[in-house]
């Protein structure tokens, strides 16, 4: 793919002219294709962003997508960029919902999106699992995951901080390679 | 994929449209667009707003004074966790700040509320506001001694508006929160043990935080009267019934860290009216300055 955010299968169709007949399946296929500002290896859809896709009328479509993090500031570019790659594909009338429920996990990110993560370096979160009821538990020790170095494979590495440069991952080390690299933590 | 040097970032080189692009965009929209606003019905809007107002001012203020440490802190990478958890707040406050202005119903967005507001219309506690460092009021550890106790009180809190709050948003909201402040609460109970079961230095450094910010703890579990209406139909949690919890979780810390909790009273308000009734302490002024003064400066200003 050459052009982010735009879907190979109507690459060829001008601009204003949707199917004539369009299905949930063909304004998934469009949305779909649309990637994460902060992390273009995935798309929104492998992301878990992209929650649910409906067509209520005549060119109008609806898309539902939900915030990663509270204060995570690429909510309002995933808008855009969806509102403009279904417009693009020649839908009139797009509204773009938000579900703040259920929150956002790292469980969502999709099969696809753990290999492109991988591929490019980020090491894929592991499986959170539902939250039992009650108090969180309080976690006094270091992170004793596993998270294996998207280099050489090596399961011998640590973490660097908890915290790096977007909301989502964190800086790990491996012992082996030696390189640095990034971890979508699980949350 | 066809980035030939593989980086992660090369698409967003790409023109996506006529405008290009800007990583996060050149102003910020209504984060609450697209969400379903229903007030419950019986609800008392002015008491909602109100309520809002109180969590959303807590993590608006507090981010304000954990984004002061950002370049200072005694590591890079407290810098970059600084600014993470103060973002994380942000977004709490952006979500809360939106929701008290459209149940208000007078027009003001988030941005009326955050910049146009003056001090006593602020709702926060005032363990938010006070200065914890890096100014000459803290250093790191009494941070690090506030970041607990907030956390785990927020924590607390945002657990049981998540599992039962009448209002949809509120519950929604607090339902992503928890995720956050969880790791909020572990990054600052990891730093506690480290400071107090370290060096003699340290663990003296950690005590006066915590000296420095108990006497504001008491205020975080004194009910205000719109907590209390609001917890009576289910919208709001009493905090009052917060406090064995947070005790519990701050004591398996600070145990564990060499630590006690301090025995120092509660510091009262004038005529006994605290954060949440809008009487704050002397930082406060300071603080709103700081905040403020771009968007009053250049009113409607954009980048």
């Amino acid at each position: 793919m050459v052009t982010a955010g735009r879907p190979e299968g109507l690459a060829g169709q001008p601009a204003g002219q949707p199917a004539p007949e369009s299905t949930v399946d063909d304004v998934w296929r469009v949305a779909g294709q649309v990637r994460d500002p902060e992390l273009p290896v995935l798309t929104l859809a492998d992301l878990g962003v992209l929650r649910d896709v409906r067509v209520t009328g005549d060119g109008r479509v609806a898309v539902t997508i939900t915030p990663t993090y509270s204060g995570c500031p690429a909510l309002d570019e995933m808008r855009a960029d969806l509102r403009a790659s279904l417009v693009r594909a020649g839908y009139r009338d797009v509204d773009v919902r938000v579900v703040l429920h259920p929150p956002w996990t790292t469980d969502w990110i999709s099969e696809r999106g753990r290999r492109a993560l991988a591929e490019h370096g980020i090491a894929p979160p592991g499986r959170v699992g539902p939250r039992p009821a009650g108090p969180v538990p309080l976690n006094l020790a270091p992170p004793s995951a596993v998270v294996r170095c998207p280099r050489c494979g090596s399961p011998r590495t640590t973490e660097l901080s908890r915290f790096g440069a977007t909301a989502c991952k964190a800086l790990r080390r491996c012992a082996d390679c030696r390189e640095p690299f990034e971890h979508l933590k699980e949350i | 994929m066809d980035n030939q040097d593989g980086s992660v970032y090369a698409v967003l080189g790409e023109q996506t449209d006529e405008d290009g692009r800007w990583a996060f965009g050149t102003g910020f929209h209504d984060p609450l667009s697209g969400v379903d606003r229903a007030v419950p019905a019986g609800v008392d809007r002015a008491d909602l707003a109100a309520y809002c107002l109180m969590l959303g001012d807590d993590a608006l203020v507090l981010s304000q004074r954990l984004a002061e440490w950002c370049s200072r802190a005694p590591e890079l990478e407290e810098d970059v966790a600084m600014a993470n958890i103060a973002l994380d707040l942000l977004g709490q406050a952006r979500l809360l700040l939106t929701r008290a202005g459209e149940v208000e119903g007078a027009g003001r967005d988030e941005d009326a509320l955050a910049y146009f507001r003056d001090e006593h219309e602020f709702r926060n506690v005032r363990l938010a506001e006070i200065d914890c460092g890096p100014g000459p009021g803290g250093d790191f550890a009494t941070t690090i001694a506030r970041l607990l106790v907030f956390s785990s009180w927020r924590l607390a809190l945002f657990s049981r508006l998540a599992a039962g709050s009448a209002d949809p948003v509120l519950a929604a909201v607090a339902a992503k929160g928890v995720k956050e402040l969880a790791y909020h609460r572990d990054h600052a109970a990891q730093w506690t043990l480290r400071l107090g079961d370290g060096t003699e230095h340290s663990h003296a450094r950690m005590r006066a935080g915590l000296d420095r910010v108990w006497p504001f703890v008491d205020e975080l579990f004194t009910p205000h009267e719109v907590e209390q209406r609001l917890a009576g139909q289910g919208i709001a949690v009493d905090p009052a019934e917060l406090r064995s919890e947070v005790d519990g979780v701050l004591d398996v810390v600070l145990d564990r860290a060499g630590l006690s909790r301090p025995a120092l009273p509660g510091l009262p308000g004038p005529a006994g009216r605290l954060g949440r009734d809008g009487v704050h302490t002397e930082a406060m002024g300071y603080l709103l300055a700081e905040l403020q003064h771009l968007a009053r400066a250049m009113p409607g200003a954009r980048w």
